[in-house]
Formats: structure tokens, sequence, C-alpha cells
């Protein structure tokens, strides 16, 4: 336990901060301050720096130059062990955990050598129960629900007692209720004297939570400020360093066409760890964005999947495109219809990492522009000229900041490579949209961008299906509101009728029986 | 103690476009030790190896005669591994090949005709293809390893061909030697000049090389491959299907190996005997990633690998060393190629496991 004496006292100071990657200064000469006892927001948006000075602390990057002074001593974190030696603990947003261990099993793997495991599990269960995070130690990881698997990672953190605690946008895998629940644990280390570096882009947490925070813009402090005398509007604004324009949508009429039907679409799990899709239904309509909202891991990425043709399905009637049954097409027939795709893992789905941005653009355009893209011939001659001049055009179109003439996907910045792969399918003026997660990791002023895209897309007569976790998005955006939970949907809603507390409660519907109805069953055959 | 690789954030481009440079280099001094440790004189054995060959019209041609199958192959396999098949059975398929090729030679020995040729060829390829499409579908139909599955099919590949040319297509008049009947004047491929050993198969390995690189670097499908090796679930997302290119790529591997074994078989030894099998199917491996996986690259590299086989002729006549010596050259020019391209886009780190914990 931390000696409450120290509240308020200086706990961690850097000053002087440099990190530079080859021509990039990620750093740039940045101080910080975290008393004991605070909850301190470090917030910018992405590519500002935040990553990189929280790996310097946490010992996983080495600083160019300044210094870091730990309780009153300067030191040098050479590694995240040495990090933990000094009691500096971090929660990471992507977690590192093995599904088919347990829960006590995946902390020993933390925590080094000659560790009784009947001891640890122990230890486990009454820290957990402590602070308000129940975990069972003897579960497996892989029957875990992600809000569970964040505990894990908090608990494992915990049992090193730390003086310092980093969370790395934990709120963005949990349900409101989780999230709250979060928060009152959060809370509480900070009463015991902990500290906590909260890194987040969600301003209202922030300003809920943090009594302090830092901005970085370019890898620069641009200000410190009290966030709960701001409004998100001027936080906002301090992390983009211009006004950021705010989404607008006008109130859309329903009643257009189905352009996307789903007709009681069901999928086994493709394989142990991933979600079957139980009967989902839903008209999606000319003129309309639909919000999917719903916690992580409950069956996103396979109704993406599903939709998209990646993987088909043995029922042609279970998807219609256009009015046209297309259950057993492939992705690129599908595209032909004028369906067009966002998936939600940008690096490695969506585009390939080490291809130029011309490679990924012919990568999901090439048999829907086939006619301009390639020449004639049994292999098809690609004409690189044509492709990279619409790939320059959709890059100006979005904004799309990048170095070099045509760089590769990888050395993009996420919001930018966002803004590149939203762009390479709004060029084609799709007629149905779907989108999954589609500001995930990008910053503010990006999303703001694709979010009014979306919007405008659908105001111009197409049909949008946004899937995200993140309910300020889908508040934004929707016209409608469906809630995904253990690979059911449920009714879609109109946005206006939709509360964070009924979604909540939808985010935790089960769907198991959903299957044996007699009517579901009806329709599948 | 835990050995980590790690990508390196940014690697060096110069030492990425000379790593197969560096490999030779580090080939050349580890052969230098080795050939200490036989008791030969270094300096004398590499010239041997590496020089005496170049200075010799006769040698020149046979390394250019060798080269030939080294080059065929590695093309192939170069698709393959670029689409991240790993296809370990080109020996197989080069024998099959040359087997199939053989067929209408072998059956209708006076039958002579200009098509005969190329039917021959194109009976070639279809051998090699359909072979390599046993482990090709096996893997898309039901997952199983291609790597063992091709390797094993090689074994099976010469005990059939063992068995044919000593059984039911042995040469009666052939004084009881294991082989064919020699073919006819109009099954044997061209000479490349007049009077020599090289044959026109040469020709093919050129064109070839130059179509395969245009496929690769210019076309659609080209970029599929390249798509598919590197990212498949992009590759998916594109809409193409990771099984029809394992089924394609070894296809035209095979194909390109089973040209490799009927050209060899027409134009070298003019018969099909028990000695086709020389290992050129997974000296083509090492040709392939030496030569970058790039089919012009691998002109150059099935050169170098060549010459390093007549090199260890020459050297086993003048210097006595064991033609092994040419294999473990050959091994280490993989080990360093293989060596060289993964420290230079990965370091290694050592972990000692109270650290292992990693970064969560």
């Amino acid at each position: 336990m931390v000696d409450s004496d120290d509240n308020n006292k200086e706990l961690l100071s850097v000053s002087g901060i440099t990190k530079i990657f080859g021509t990039l200064k990620a750093n740039d000469n940045v101080d910080l301050i975290v008393n004991s006892g605070e909850i301190h927001a470090l917030l910018g948006e992405n590519g500002a720096g935040k990553s990189t000075l929280v790996k310097m602390l946490f010992g996983s990057l080495q600083p160019t130059s300044g210094t870091i002074v730990w309780r009153g001593n300067k030191v040098k974190i050479s590694n995240p062990s040495a990090a933990r030696i000094l009691g500096i603990g971090m929660v990471f947003q992507h977690f590192s955990l093995f599904d088919a261990l347990t829960v006590s099993e995946n902390i020993a793997l933390s925590l080094g050598d000659n560790i009784e495991m009947s001891a640890l599990a122990d230890k486990t269960r009454s820290v957990s129960q402590e602070y308000g995070l129940p975990l069972d130690p003897d579960a497996l990881v892989g029957d875990l629900s992600v809000g569970e698997r964040q505990r894990i990672e908090i608990v494992r953190c915990l049992l090193q007692d730390p003086a310092l605690i980093i969370l790395d946008e934990p709120t963005s895998v949990l349900t409101p209720q989780e999230a709250n629940k979060l928060f009152e644990t959060l809370e509480r280390l900070a009463g015991e004297g902990r500290s906590i570096l909260y890194i987040s882009h969600r301003l209202e947490e922030v300003q809920r939570l943090c009594s302090r925070a830092t901005i970085l813009r370019h890898g620069k402090v641009v200000g410190a400020c009290d966030p709960r005398e701001e409004t998100a509007a001027s936080l906002a604004s301090k992390m983009v360093g211009a006004e950021i324009d705010i989404v607008h949508r006008e109130a859309g009429s329903d009643t257009g066409d189905i352009l996307l039907k789903l007709n009681a679409l069901t999928m086994p799990p493709a394989t142990p760890f991933s979600m079957p899709l139980r009967g989902i239904s839903l008209d999606l309509r000319a003129g309309e964005v639909v919000g999917i909202a719903g916690v992580a891991g409950n069956g996103q990425s396979e109704l993406f999947d599903a939709i998209s043709g990646e993987a088909t399905q043995a029922d042609s009637d279970a998807i219609s495109i256009n009015g046209i049954p297309s259950g057993r097409m492939g992705i690129s027939e599908r595209r032909n219809l004028g369906a067009a795709f966002v998936p939600e893992e940008r690096l490695g789905h969506g585009a390939v990492p080490n291809f130029a941005l011309s490679e990924n653009l012919l990568l999901a355009r090439h048999r829907s522009d086939k006619a301009d893209f390639l020449g004639l011939g049994l292999l098809g001659m690609i004409k690189r000229s044509k492709v990279k001049i619409l790939s320059r055009q959709i890059i100006e179109d979005m904004d799309v900041r990048k170095s070099g003439e045509d760089p590769a996907a990888a050395a993009l910045s996420g919001g930018n490579l966002q803004k590149f792969i939203v762009g390479r399918e709004l060029d084609r003026n799709p007629s149905v949209l779907i989108v999954n997660q589609p500001t995930w990791g990008v910053d503010a002023g990006a999303a703001a961008r694709i979010r009014q895209a979306l919007i405008d897309l659908a105001a111009s007569g197409s049909a949008v299906m946004v899937i995200s976790q993140d309910l300020d998005e889908i508040f934004e955006v929707s016209d409608r509101i469906a809630v995904i939970s253990d690979g059911g949907l449920s009714e879609p809603e109109p946005a206006k009728n939709m509360t964070r507390e009924k979604i909540g409660m939808l985010m935790g519907a089960s769907h198991q029986n959903d299957v044996d109805t007699p009517n579901t069953l009806e329709a599948t055959a | 103690m835990i050995l980590f690789l790690e990508k390196r954030a940014n690697y060096s481009p110069l030492f990425s476009a000379l790593s197969p440079v560096l490999a030779l280099a580090l080939t050349l001094i580890f052969g230098t030790i080795m050939f200490s440790i036989l008791g030969v004189d270094p300096a004398k054995a590499l010239y041997t190896y590496f020089v005496l060959p170049l200075t010799d019209a006769y040698l020149i041609e046979q390394i250019i005669l060798k080269a030939t199958p080294l080059i065929l192959i590695a093309i192939g396999l170069s698709v393959c591994f670029r689409s991240g098949n790993w296809n370990i059975g080109a020996e197989g398929q080069y024998m099959i090949g040359g087997m199939f090729g053989a067929i209408i030679p072998v059956y209708f020995n006076d039958f002579q005709s200009p098509l005969l040729l190329p039917m021959m060829m194109i009976m070639g390829m279809i051998g090699g293809a359909l072979f390599a499409a046993i482990p090709a579908f096996l893997k898309a139909r039901f997952g199983t390893n291609e790597i063992l599955t091709s390797l094993m099919l090689v074994y099976i590949a010469q005990q059939l061909v063992d068995w044919l040319v000593r059984g039911p297509w042995r040469d009666p008049q052939g004084m009881g030697f294991p082989g064919t009947k020699s073919f006819n004047e109009s099954a044997i491929l061209p000479e490349l000049i007049p009077n020599g050993d090289a044959h026109f198969g040469t020709v093919f390995a050129v064109i070839v090389a130059i179509g395969v690189w245009f496929m690769l670097s210019k076309t659609l499908k080209g970029f599929e491959v390249t798509v598919l090796g590197e990212c498949p679930r992009a590759g998916r997302f594109a809409g193409f299907s990771t099984k029809q290119m394992t089924i394609f790529a070894f296809l035209l591997s095979g194909a390109l190996a089973g040209l490799a074994g009927i050209a060899e078989v027409s134009g070298s030894v003019e018969k099909l005997d028990d000695k086709l099998s020389l290992g050129y199917g997974f000296t083509a491996i090492i040709v392939a990633f030496l030569g970058r996986l790039n089919p012009l690259g691998i002109l150059v590299a099935g050169l170098i690998l060549a010459l390093s086989y007549i090199g260890g002729e020459e050297a086993k006549i003048a210097l006595q060393v064991s033609n092994r010596a040419t294999n473990v050259f050959q091994g280490l020019l993989l080990f360093f190629v293989l060596a060289c391209d993964t420290l230079i886009h990965y370091r290694i780190r050592l972990v000692t496991s109270s650290k292992a914990g990693g970064t969560g």
C-alpha cells in the first residue's frame, strides 16, 4: 500500500523529454507532473505522442533526451520490469492474454518464477474482491467477456502494488455499466493514494474522472487544465488546435427502398473462440444510417464478414443486396451489386501494411473498376497510372495527410489511413455501405470528418450500417439503433427512442434461445 | 533465457538490397575455414570453385546446362513462396514431368514429327502440374501441411521412375542397364550451339523468367500472388481466394518443374534413365531465395549455383575434395541468405525468464 501522507506530492516528474524516430520528433520537450493520489488525464489526437510518452514511462522505449524523476530521484527506466520494480504498472488497450489458459495462469505468466499457483489464486480472488473487480481465478480466459478480461489486466497490475497505474483507452471495450464500475474502482485506487495516468479521447469520461489534464499535440505539450472547468468542445479544440466541425445530421425520412435485407441470417461459429450469428434480421433502407451498438466480441466481426461475403451463406436469401439474393456470392460480386465495406482492422484486413496506398486502392476496387484499372487479357494488366490518379484524388478529397508521393499503408497514422480506406469506398458512391468501427483509434478531427461523410452518403440516398462500440458515435450518426449481443440483434428502434441505459440493458441480453424459436427455424429452412 | 525475434521499426534498404551479396561473402569466408580444416589451400580451392570454371568455354557451357533446370524450377517456386505456399516437392514434379514427357517417345519410338517436341514439352508440364496438384488439393481441401506432403511425394516419384526404367520401360537391348530406348532424332531438343551439350531448354528458361516477371510485377494475377502471400486476410477482403491461389501456384510451379524435367530428359540424356534425380528440385529452393523470389534475380542466382556444381566437379578432380563439399557450400549459402534476410528485418533479443512477462 502507498503511504497516504504522500498525497498531492509530486510522484512523477518528467521534464524536457524528447524522443526522435528518424526525422520525426514524436515527443518534443515534454513536461509532465503527476501527483500522488490524482487521476491525471493525458489527452491528444492519435499521433500526438501519448503512446510514445507512456511507453517511455513504462520502459518499452528510451527517451532521446530529458529526465524522469520518480519520488524525487532521477531514474532510468530501461525496460518494463524496471518500471514494475519502481512501482509503475500499465493496462494496455489491447490485452495480452492467452485464451486457452485460466485467469490465474495468465497472471502467473507475468509474475515470473516460483509462484505457488494456489496462493496466487487466493490472492487474485482477494484483490479482485477488494477492488470490486469480481473474477474467478479458475475460469478460462476464452470464456470471459472483454470487460472481465480487462479486469484480469487490472488485477495483474494491482498484484504488483504499483504507485502509478497507466491506463490506455480503458473504456473503449466496455458497456456504459461496466465503464461506471471501472470509474468507481479507479476513484477508490486514487483514494488509496495511488496515482493514475488516464489516456482517453472520450472527453466526458475525462471530465468526470480527472482533476488535471495534460494535452499533447504534435508531440508537444500545448496546455494543462482542469477538465472540469472546460467544456467538451473547448477540450477538443485544444487537442486538435482548431475548432472541430460538429457533425451535422438532418432528421432523415426512412421511407426509402430496402437496399440491404438480412433475413434470419444464421452462421455457425467459425472457430472455437468466435461467435455464432443467431437469426439476424434487418431491413436497411435508402437514406438511413442504422447504428449497431454492442460490446466487443458479441458477433460484430462475424456479422461484418457475413454481410461482406468474406464468409458466404448456404442460404442465398439470407442476404439480399438491392433486392438480389446474394447469400452465396463472394465479396467481389457483392461489391458489383453496389455494396461497399470498411472492416474494423485497418492494417491487415482493410489494407496490406507494406503496400502503397495506390495498391491498397486496387485491393478493394479491382473488380468494381475493372474497366478503368485493368487491361485486357487473362491475367489482367494493371494500369498503374490510372490507379495512382484516383488514389491521389481520394487523398485530396479526404484530406489524407502523408509523407511521400505514394507511401505504404503502415506509414500512415490510424486516422489518416482510415480516411483513405473510407474514401476509397465513398468514391464509388456505393448504394450500401457497411462500416465496422469507423473511428476506432482515430483522432477527433478525422473522426468527425468520417462520420460526416457517412451521414452525407446516406443523405444522398444510400443505406449505411455503422457497427460501433462507441455509443457517442452511434448516437451521433444513427437514424435507427439496434444492439448486437451474443450473436443476436435486437429490433432496431428510432434513435430518439433510445437511451444509453436501454442500450446497456440490450447489450447484456442473451439470444441463445432465439434460434430455437419456430419462427426463425422456418426462415432458415 | 528466451530468444525473441523482434521486427525492426526501420530497416536499412541498402542492406536489404545487398543481402544476397552479403550472404555470398559470408559463404566464402566459411568456405575458407572449411577448406583449411580439410587441409586444402583455401585460396586454391576457392579459385577452383568459383574462377576456374569461368575461364573455359566448355565449362561455361556446362554451367549454362546445369543452370537451366535450376532456373526453370526456381521460377515456379518463387510464385509458390511469394503466395505463401511452401512447395518443397519440386524434385518429384521434375521427375514426373520427365516421365510424362517420355511417354510418347517410349511407346511410339519411331514416331517422327515436328509436332513431337512441343507435344513432349506439354506432356511434361502436364505431368509436373498433376503431381503438384496432389499436395495443392490436400492443402486446399483438408488443410494438410504442404511442406510434408509435397516432400513425401518426392520419394514416391523417385521410386516410380526407378521402377519404370528397370521394369516396363527398360530397353530390351540395353544390356540390362536401367533406362528406356534412346529417343529418335525428332524427340531430342536442339542444341544451343552446334555440337554442344547445352540445349534449347535454356531459351525456355529465359522466356519463362521474363514472362513470370511480367506476370508478377505488372498484372492483377501477380498482385493477387503477393497480396495473399503478405496478408491472407486482406486478400480475402479483396475477393481473392487462398485456396484457388494454392492450386494456381502449385500447378504453375509443377508445370515449370515438369518442363525442366522433360527438357533435361529430351535435351541432355536423350532417354529416361535412373539418374534423373540429382537434387535440382531442392537446390532450386536456394536459387529461388538467393534470387529474392524475383524471376530476373533467379536467372543470376541459377548461374551462381550452377557454378558451384561445376566448380565442385573441378575441385574433386584437381584437389581430391569430396563433392560433398559442394553440398556444404550450397547449404551454407541457403543458411546465410535466410539469416541475412531475417536479421536485416528483425533483431534478436535475449530475455531472461524473470523478465519474460513481456509488456502485459
